[in-house]
């Protein structure tokens, strides 16, 4: 083996097996950066013009007990020369790199599938953390399986000597190993990652010279063995022509965010307080001083919601981020954002609840919450995100409802968009739709200004202080229609609540009517929102191409719904509402709509499998 | 050229709306000693904003003819942190009261001050929740009966400048509703102030806890009771200006001046102290103890200004990197193209 890392040719000199795609996953201690070489298969299967989706899975402890079966993190990659929508159901290759991540990942695997494990770390010791009496790879228990047992651990290690680490340095480099006999065995240019180890490892010559070796070590062992007799190759996706890159769901609602202010003339001012799985945004945004971002990291929730209020009555595209426990804190506060009719952007990255709950665990158990978690009549209007690169859109249009009809406007993404990714065509900027705002100008003529006076939609105007002649108050008590003076008249209390109710369904009438994918009636109709979306879509183009008579409809807006679903839904013999929770939006539309719709229902921290939703389909037409 | 602002009065500051607070309520006078002090600052009155919580207190934005929220309770500092975050034009006032500044806004009090925001915090306090009836704050004094403790309090209370002043406050001062003149000039200097300033009203709520002030108020004993801070001047009170305050070792003492001890035997106020030591020394002077409460200017230092460094950094990252473009953002980084 050549002491340096030189350039690997991607050339292999073994068979090579075309595949239409391949689910691969990552799964090691949660020291082992799993998310890093996820992350960096990711960005190469992308690189290569690959289709991608992935499912980072992740404890919420930072380092669990090293070896056990609750510190085992993984990160799962779906990449395919054809359109997905989902990271996979089945595992097609499995990298597991102690006995625990074998343990808990096992079941996943196809049988027949690929499973590479570090033999290394198969020891007394790590068996015994992992619940093992006797270790699985002498016991013939993995059997049904291409097994490849590969000591990563001294490879590693035989790699990077002579550069001085320690054997802890040089551990850390097994991922990089890992990679690199991925990106042999699927045919990938190890270039991203080589340029990532540059602009990671730049200033520390040792740890990237380290890095670039052990990638290399990966690769030449795929190449080199005997075990591996063949690898594969996944042509490039037909997408849709254009420049892509990688994005990923929190990185998405960041940008999205900043092309809004940009779209509008405004600067944002992001009030936010640390949380799992939406703190990525903050850190996201925090980059962007440059584009007039004020991030403002709070000392709590409610500080963070008030001081976007604070900031929205200045003039600022403000914004607020939460997941659900912090949504709860932020209750009051947002009633406060309805009432005085300020524009104001709340995002719900949400997790598995209730309470603390599943903090790095996917769910959309906080629908009814957004909907209905705040005292008296409040209504607030709701969009939810549908994957990654939608948050970009998402985050858009939140903007537009907020200061067109001057209301905060809720988000709703969720852990599994968050952390997931997909190419995203990149769009030009100067082609997106510009959001106009106006704001009242001075007034010199001494007439009184009117805050509550309303325009067609029932929007009322955003003056800004600092502007002469406009100085008015507001606050959260009941205001007089108009005025906006104090009032505690019932008369006005009941038109003031018809008023902010009618405003919010007004929005029905400036948002697009709800598309379906499918035969406009027929025997089931899939009503999905939010993270569902890929797995849904997939399950019902699966059925259609069986011959089933079945359409999908995906909610984007969840309050007010598009004013044509009441009559899509009566379209069908059986609604079928699949959702990671116990059934919140089936709740909403069996009240609104009197329709008799089913649920497929589940809460264990992870999204869909197609099958479970192309089973629930048979099932009812059965 | 100079554009001559236009020479504003009390009552251009007063709004349209009746006030509402009890007749004899001390918040008259501290309204009134704001629309006075207020043109006196050159600011005109789409430049300030009022801010405040839930309480009596907090209905003081409705009274004035400036733009202003009534907030929700206890987190009218973080509503100002926003705005004036965005908004380094505008003067901010924080309105608030010891139940809504101390009690379920603490956090949020604390957090304001320690950033040093250039805005200004106005805690009134009456020792008593007034908007809910009369229930016991957390100034309330220990074995106070009010309708939630009828055997009387057993917390220790809070107080105000203590806690300012231990987040690290670059403005304290304190002052009485009663003593107008002395309330204006107080408002006078806070406003001026850069960074946060912090001021406690003593005010008195008639109806709940009348006569809460009253060693403070009263003409019998006020002189002994209170000692009125001036910068670089020795710590002297009473009637007859013939008692001090002294350094004993860390520990204030009241002395006698005559018999042997001078002025220059006793504690001189040094509000610019970089060391906040003296002013918290000063802030736990208290009547129980048989102290004269010192009001007037307890500190006012200069601090690096929250609102200020935040758009520094903006300042910075576009002279570093140019204003931002969308382009130049989505297409940075790995990229591929699909023909």
């Amino acid at each position: 083996m050549s002491t340096t890392a030189e350039a690997i040719t991607v050339d292999s000199s073994k068979e090579v097996i075309v595949l239409e795609g391949a689910t691969v996953r990552l799964a090691g201690d949660s020291g082992d950066g799993m998310q890093l070489a996820g992350t960096q298969l990711t960005g190469t299967s992308a690189q290569v013009g690959n289709d991608i989706a992935t499912f980072p899975d992740f404890p919420a402890e930072i380092r669990a007990p090293r070896g056990t079966l609750a510190g085992v993190s993984g990160f799962q990659v779906h990449f395919s020369s054809h359109e997905i929508f989902t990271p996979g159901d089945q595992l097609n290759a499995l990298v597991a790199m102690n006995p625990a991540a074998l343990k808990t990942n096992l079941s996943d695997l196809e049988n027949g599938g690929i499973l590479i494990v570090n033999e290394d770390s198969f020891d007394k010791k790590d068996l015994k953390l992992a619940g093992y009496e006797i270790s699985p790879l002498d016991n013939h228990s993995l059997e049904g399986y291409q097994l490849f047992r590969v000591p990563m651990t001294k490879m590693t290690r035989d790699s990077v000597e002579g550069l001085g680490l320690s054997l802890k340095e040089a551990d850390r480099c097994r991922n990089f190993f890992a990679m690199g006999l991925l990106y042999w065995l699927y045919g990938r240019t190890p270039d991203v990652t080589l340029r990532f180890i540059e602009s990671k490892f730049g200033g520390k010559p040792d740890i990237a010279e380290a890095t670039r070796r052990a990638l290399k070590a990966g690769w030449n062992y795929g190449e080199t063995t005997d075990a591996f007799a063949s690898s594969y190759r996944v042509d490039p996706a037909k997408l849709p022509p254009g420049k892509y890159r990688n994005m990923m769901g929190n990185q998405a609602l960041a940008w999205g965010l900043i092309a809004a202010a940009k779209l509008s003339g405004k600067e944002i001012f992001y009030g936010s307080y640390p949380i799992t799985p939406a703190s990525d945004i903050l850190h996201e945004l925090a980059k962007f001083k440059n584009f007039g971002v004020r991030t403002f990291q709070a000392e709590d929730e409610i500080a963070a919601v008030c001081s976007a209020i604070g900031a929205s009555f200045g003039g600022a595209l403000a914004v607020t981020t939460s997941s659900g426990p912090g949504i709860a804190l932020k209750g009051e506060a947002m009633g406060l954002a309805v009432i005085l009719e300020v524009p104001l952007i709340i995002i719900n990255v949400q997790r598995g609840g209730p309470s603390t709950g599943l903090p790095t665990k996917t769910e959309q158990s906080d629908l009814l919450q957004v909907m209905f978690g705040r005292n008296g009549e409040c209504p607030m209007p709701i969009i939810a995100a549908r994957s990654p690169g939608d948050c970009f859109d998402v985050a858009q249009e939140a903007w537009r409802i907020s200061t067109r009809f001057m209301t905060p406007v809720m988000i709703l993404s969720d852990g599994y968009i968050a952390n997931g990714a997909e190419p995203w065509r990149i769009p030009d900027a100067s082609k997106l739709p510009k959001i106009p705002i106006t704001h009242p100008g001075p007034r010199e003529n001494g007439e009184p200004f009117l805050p509550y006076e309303r325009d067609e939609r029932l929007a009322r105007p955003w003056a800004l202080p600092g502007t002469p002649g406009l100085m008015h108050r507001v606050g959260g008590l009941e205001k007089e229609d108009i005025t906006g003076n104090v009032s505690y008249d019932p008369e006005n209390h009941q038109h003031m609540t018809n008023v902010r109710a009618q405003k919010v369904e007004n929005i029905a009438k400036d948002i697009p009517p709800q598309a379906v994918d499918g035969p406009a009636s027929g025997d089931v109709l899939v009503l999905s929102w939010g993270g569902t979306y890929g797995a849904c879509t997939t399950a019902v183009n699966r059925c259609r191409k069986e011959g089933l008579s079945v359409a999908h409809a995906h909610l984007r807006y969840l309050n007010p719904f598009p004013a044509n679903l009441g009559d899509i839904l009566k379209s069908y013999t059986k609604v079928l509402v699949p959702e990671l929770n116990m059934g919140q939006l089936r709740l909403l539309v069996r009240a609104k709509y009197l329709v008799d719709a089913i649920g497929l229902n589940k809460v264990k921290g992870k999204p869909f499998a197609v099958v479970e939703i192309v089973q629930k389909i048979k099932q009812l037409l059965a | 050229m100079t554009t001559q602002l236009p020479v504003l009065t009390a009552s251009d500051f007063a709004s349209d709306q009746d006030v509402r607070w009890c007749p004899g309520c001390g918040d008259y006078s501290i309204l009134a000693q704001m629309k006075k002090m207020l043109p006196q600052l050159g600011v005109s009155r789409e430049k300030i904003v009022f801010i405040s919580g839930i309480g009596c207190s907090s209905r003081f934005p409705y009274y004035m003819n400036t733009y202003g929220i009534h907030s929700i309770h206890g987190r009218a500092p973080a509503f100002a942190t926003g705005l004036k975050s965005v908004r380094s034009d505008l003067q901010v006032w924080v309105i608030t009261g010891d139940g809504d500044g101390l009690s379920i806004g603490g956090n949020h009090l604390m957090h304001a001050i320690r950033r040093n925001l250039d805005i200004n915090i106005v805690l009134f306090n009456n020792r008593i929740y007034g908007l809910t009836k009369g229930q016991y704050s957390p100034t309330s004094p220990i074995g106070k009966v009010t309708k939630s403790t009828p055997m009387g309090v057993i917390d220790n209370p809070l107080h105000p400048l203590s806690i300012a002043i231990g987040c690290e406050a670059s403005f304290v001062a304190r002052t009485i509703d009663v003593n107008i003149k002395h309330m204006e000039h107080v408002l006078r200097r806070a406003a001026e102030h850069k960074g946060t300033a912090f001021v406690e009203v003593y005010q008195n709520c008639n109806v709940f806890n009348d006569g809460a002030w009253d060693y403070a108020t009263s003409r019998e004993t006020k002189a002994d009771t209170i000692v009125e801070l001036e910068h670089g001047k020795p710590l002297i009170f009473g009637k007859n200006r013939d008692k001090g305050i002294r350094l004993n070792g860390m520990q204030p003492e009241v002395v006698e001046l005559g018999k042997g001890i001078t002025e220059d035997d006793l504690l001189f106020h040094d509000e610019k102290a970089p060391e906040p030591s003296l002013a918290y020394l000063l802030s736990r002077m208290r009547y129980e103890d048989d102290f004269p409460e010192p009001i007037g200017v307890f500190r006012a230092v200069e601090a690096s200004i929250y609102d200020v460094e935040l758009n520094k950094q903006i300042t910075v990252a576009r002279e570093k990197r140019g204003d931002g473009d969308l382009n130049k953002l989505f297409n940075a980084g790995e990229t591929w193209t699909v023909a």
